[in-house]
């Protein structure tokens, strides 16, 4: 397997420097729309970290006085049906979204590298119990097994992670047994078998750390559908259940009711939601390209 | 046969695979990837061994590990049957055998430091730590003419040669009795060749391990080797001492071989080859003898029988009808 040399790329693409600061803005001029995709995905960090600095509002709070009153100086974004902040409701959501994305894609990554590698590396009856539970999981779109799950579990925050979590399971587990199958022939493999390592020891210090490149390229990939996921099933109900702000249900909330009479309550959330996973995307693209370029297509 | 007591003893060693085919797996073909070989290597000595691409040099190479499990046949080392060791026993031998591989870019790897490859292996036997274990890494880039500076490296950042050197203070970290050398030098530059070669001849004058030294280019099997063994088809079928293997090469294939080294002299004439045509399939080797296909000497008796190796004259084995008895005459 080619393993690819980045600082040797970088060399003959011109690059004076291959360290620290010079390297980053060589990056960044080289794939424009990837760094966009990541400052927009650090505004989105930064809005759910900060959002009860920049929130300015309670994103709970009810006020019968502003109901579905339009964008201004005092709110923003405008207020909702009952009065709270939107702008403060979106900065909030951003929490969820992130809490959701990063959670599930973490979790799901990480069992799916396990099944993956126990798969690839051991072979024979594991691999095939893994791979066809696998089959079967993946006969099934994201979004129908993430809404039995929730429907199955009950809708809270750690359930509605968990069952975006799964499906994601089988995706990162082939790329990790596909990746584990080519790096077993390996010389460098055997050389760790004759020296004496044991399998598990072999498995996780140089197959493991050989297979990051990719998993890190779809894991990224994987956090933009997650997102959208999620406010999927928000948006079917089934998702954060009330009071907490999730960008997909105050999409539900009002996208029948006031999409002409408070149009902001649409078109901000969806704004949000769109940015989101434009921007995980954007850069999810961007590392696929810098880390792994046999990928490309 | 140099020594009375041989460091390794190789025994009728098998090694079939199986070709599976059609919906059910089935299986419809064996490859004979290494067909009843059997050879020593004594303390200190140097075997070398030599045959075409697909001869089975590789397998006999990777099943003496026990990288790949042999179909049947013992490998004895220092007295000890390895063949069927258990998973912890083995471990604990694996110390006393070490191997070399040929490509030195996906034997090392990519993203572990040079000093850590070099010293895993004294991590994984818990035969040094920290401190300890950076001195002997050290030392070893040392003996092997690397600098101790070099040991943050990447192997991305050296040169074939010294990733070859890398994988040879990792295979020299243990203190092996055997070292295994895949054709170790045929993926160097010529120039560099000469350095690994030597290399190995003086660190094994100065430890004294013995070396199985596979490789397909004749010079440098001459240059290292005490005893040579020739492969063909998965069956060695001639082995004798250095000199008098090339000065007196008796199996017809041995003669091929040696005929169509190159000589570097434009003046001189080029001799017809030997031999023509291709290897035959491993998966349905020829009857008899598996040379007969291209033999120019074949007799009907070859295509039918096939020929054991046979002491010929002293120290010299062969494998061909040709020396039949020729041994007691001399």
């Amino acid at each position: 397997m080619a393993v690819i040399n980045y600082d040797n790329e970088l060399r003959r693409a011109g690059a004076h420097s291959t360290h620290g600061w010079r390297k980053l803005t060589y990056l960044a001029r080289r794939h424009m729309l990837g760094a966009i995709g990541l400052v927009i995905m650090v505004l989105f960090v930064l809005a759910a970290l900060l959002a009860d600095f920049i929130g300015r509002y309670d994103p709970l709070s009810v006020d019968s006085m502003q109901r579905l009153a339009p964008p201004s100086a005092q709110h923003w974004l405008g207020t909702d049906s009952f009065g709270r902040d939107v702008w403060s409701r979106i900065v909030h959501g951003a929490r969820i979204s992130l809490a959701v994305g990063v959670g599930s894609t973490l979790l799901g990554s990480s069992i799916g590298v396990i099944v993956g590698l126990a798969s690839g590396y051991l072979s024979g009856w594991v691999d095939l119990v893994f791979q066809r539970i696998t089959d079967i999981l993946q006969a099934l779109p994201l979004l129908v097994l993430a809404l039995v799950m929730t429907a199955a579990l009950g809708p809270s925050l750690p359930n509605v992670i968990i069952a975006i979590a799964i499906p994601l399971i089988p995706t990162v587990a082939r790329v990790i047994r596909a990746n584990t199958l080519a790096l077993r022939e390996l010389p460098f493999i055997e050389a760790a078998k004759s020296i004496g390592m044991s399998e598990t020891r072999i498995a996780l210090r140089h197959v493991l750390p050989n297979t990051l490149a990719p998993l890190i390229v779809l894991a990224t990939a994987q956090l933009g559908s997650t997102i959208l996921t999620e406010a999927s099933l928000s948006f079917l109900g089934l998702g954060i259940p009330e009071p907490y702000p999730s960008w997909g249900r105050m999409l539900s909330e009002s996208a029948a009711e006031y999409v002409r009479t408070a149009p902001w309550l649409v078109i901000f959330p969806g704004i949000a939601i769109s940015l989101a996973v434009f921007g995980t995307n954007l850069f999810g693209d961007a590392l696929r390209d810098i880390l792994d370029p046999r990928q490309r297509g | 046969m140099t020594d009375a007591t041989p460091l390794l003893e190789v025994t009728d060693l098998v090694k079939h695979y199986a070709v599976r085919g059609g919906v059910l797996r089935r299986r419809v073909g064996t490859v004979h990837a290494v067909d009843g070989v059997s050879f020593t290597v004594g303390v200190g000595e140097t075997l070398g061994m030599v045959g075409e691409s697909g001869c089975g040099k590789s397998t006999v190479a990777r099943a003496i590990l026990r990288l790949v499990e042999p179909t049947s046949g013992s490998i004895q080392l220092n007295g000890l049957d390895i063949t069927h060791l258990g998973k912890a026993d083995l471990r604990e031998h694996r110390r006393s055998m070490q191997i070399i591989f040929q490509d030195p870019f996906a034997s090392l790897n990519p993203r572990m430091t040079a000093g850590d490859i070099v010293g895993e292996p004294l991590s994984v036997h818990g035969l040094a730590t920290g401190e300890k274990r950076r001195e002997r890494v050290a030392e070893l880039f040392d003996q092997v003419g690397l600098r101790a500076d070099q040991m943050q490296n990447y192997p991305h950042q050296f040169s074939g040669g010294q990733r070859q050197r890398i994988c040879i203070a990792r295979a020299l970290s243990l203190g092996p009795d055997l070292i295994v050398c895949d054709e170790p030098v045929s993926a160097l530059d010529v120039s560099i060749q000469a350095q690994v070669i030597n290399l190995l001849i003086d660190l094994q004058r100065r430890h004294g391990f013995s070396y199985l030294f596979i490789a397909h280019d004749l010079a440098v099997v001459a240059h290292i080797s005490h005893r040579v063994a020739v492969m063909y088809l998965g069956r060695i079928v001639e082995i004798a001492e250095k000199a008098e293997l090339f000065a007196n090469p008796r199996h017809p294939y041995t003669q091929a071989l040696l005929a169509s080294v190159p000589v570097a002299d434009p003046k001189k004439k080029t001799l017809k080859p030997m031999i023509d045509g291709d290897v035959p399939s491993p998966i349905n080797p020829p009857s008899g003898c598996a040379f007969h296909t291209r033999c120019r000497y074949v007799m009907d008796r070859c295509k039918v029988d096939t020929p054991v190796l046979e002491e010929a004259s002293a120290k010299h084995q062969v494998a061909c009808w040709l020396n039949e008895g020729t041994g007691r005459e001399l």
